[in-house]
């Protein structure tokens, strides 16, 4: 952005001092006015009615997930209508906070940063796991009600708020974290890493933890000590990456070998479908089942 | 933590029209492999029936009249049982195209093509099924 302050252009002032003086008008003038204007208004009236019905055509149609435990009237889970009006480039997320803010202030949902980097906004929108706020208004079909429910195979706390706290349990259970005994011998060398390697692991660095493959696992809402997708995708971030070692890379299998890691994995591919940041999920799942059994088959 | 609304824990077949490829796959792949491991103990027990037959005299074998070759005639001259076999083959031989398509996904090859490999067993087996017809129906009628 330039600093500098915008110019202001006199072409205003020196067209109106171009005007002819002014002269008494004749009646005749008068009443062509009045009907000049009166010709201008009803087509500026025209054009409100128009605009109007165009907004009217324009609007979104959403039908909102709500539950609300703590309120007597709202324990039974329903479906709330809204109709927001549509703009260009408008996203599920944005008609939701438009919904909030203009119609039900107690419509509950998660988000904060609004552009797929949080990870706090997945949502089941028209029978799909997606991030509302990347999820584009125009790419659904807006000519049926959409449909925006919380996350599925989920505990719901509040309309749209699913409780995440399994889902982290999960994560953490891989020790979603860099781990390594091959220290660098100075204390001030750096520990680098090829670039082939970090290749390797570069779109499975890219988990935001939306628990939206979490959601979309059949496997997973079946078994609930299921590793999970996003876990799963986690720990291949670090058994990949070679700077860990041996050792830490056996102690990382030794936790994905177990039956509920690696080997639930059916290979359905919901997860590979939702993700939002296009982790090649099950991929990364099958290449970890293949170093397993390599890990463990020995023939000599 | 607070009271919640349990949503349910399996997938709900309500929502068949929004399931991928994916998930049909494995939906298919799973129901056609019970009803493999059920036609196995029917076969079993079809097949079972040889062994008094196997020591029966040699003029019964001969006139087709031993327990085994009674049960399969009796068996084949059922509508039933024809148009069943066209089913049983339906059923294994997307079994076994999906289980091809199941080991490339283990070795890790066409993953991103795994969607149309599903079509084209679906499309496979449609094609081998019909073709199979003729010979499974000839003389049921």
């Amino acid at each position: 952005m330039s600093t500098d302050a915008p110019q202001t252009t006199d072409e205003t002032s020196e067209t109106s001092t171009e005007d002819a003086p002014a002269e008494a008008p004749s009646a005749g003038d008068r009443r062509r006015a009045q009907k000049q204007e009166r010709a201008a208004e009803r087509a500026r009236e025209e054009a409100e009615a128009e605009a109007a019905a165009e907004a009217a055509k324009n609007t979104v149609h959403l039908k909102v997930f709500r539950y609300d435990p703590e309120v007597e009237g709202k324990q039974e889970p329903r479906f709330d209508d809204f109709h927001v009006p549509y703009e260009k480039g408008m996203t599920v997320l944005d008609a939701l906070m438009y919904a909030r803010d203009t119609y039900d202030s107690s419509l509950t949902f998660r988000h904060s940063c609004r552009q797929a980097i949080c990870g706090s906004d997945a949502l089941f929108i028209d029978g799909s796991q997606r991030l509302g706020c990347k999820t584009q208004l125009s790419d659904l079909d807006m000519e049926t009600p959409i449909r925006v429910e919380p996350l599925p195979h989920a505990d719901v706390v509040k309309d749209l708020v699913v409780d995440m706290e399994h889902f982290y349990e999960q994560m953490e259970a891989v020790e979603p974290y860099f781990q390594t005994d091959d220290l660098p011998d100075e204390e001030l060398e750096e520990q680098r890493q090829s670039r082939e390697n970090r290749e390797k692991v570069k779109m499975s660095t890219r988990c935001i933890w939306c628990s939206a493959c979490m959601s979309s696992c059949n496997i997973a809402a079946g078994d609930n000590e299921y590793l999970g997708p996003a876990a799963i995708n986690k720990a291949y971030r670090f058994a990949m990456d070679e700077r860990e070692g041996e050792e830490m890379k056996q102690k990382r299998l030794e936790i994905l070998e177990q039956e509920h890691g690696v080997w639930r994995c059916q290979t359905q591919f919901s997860c590979t479908n939702v993700c939002p940041k296009d982790i090649p999920l099950t991929e990364h799942i099958q290449e970890l089942k293949r170093e397993a059994v390599k890990n463990n088959l020995k023939f000599w | 933590m607070s009271q919640s609304y349990n949503r349910g824990l399996i997938e709900d077949f309500g929502r068949w029209r929004e399931f991928s490829a994916g998930m049909w796959a494995w939906i298919f792949h799973k129901f056609t492999g019970w009803v493999l491991v059920g036609y196995l103990f029917t076969h079993i027990a079809v097949l079972s029936t040889a062994i008094p037959a196997a020591g029966a005299e040699e003029a019964v074998l001969t006139a087709g009249e031993d327990v085994y070759t009674q049960t399969i005639v009796t068996l084949e001259d059922l509508l039933l049982v024809r148009i069943l076999e066209v089913g049983l083959l339906a059923v294994a031989v997307f079994h076994i195209l999906n289980g091809t398509r199941l080991l490339l996904v283990d070795l890790g090859i066409g993953l991103e093509s795994q969607d149309k490999s599903f079509y084209a067993s679906l499309i496979l087996t449609g094609a081998i099924t019909v073709a199979s017809v003729p010979t499974f129906i000839a003389g049921a009628f």
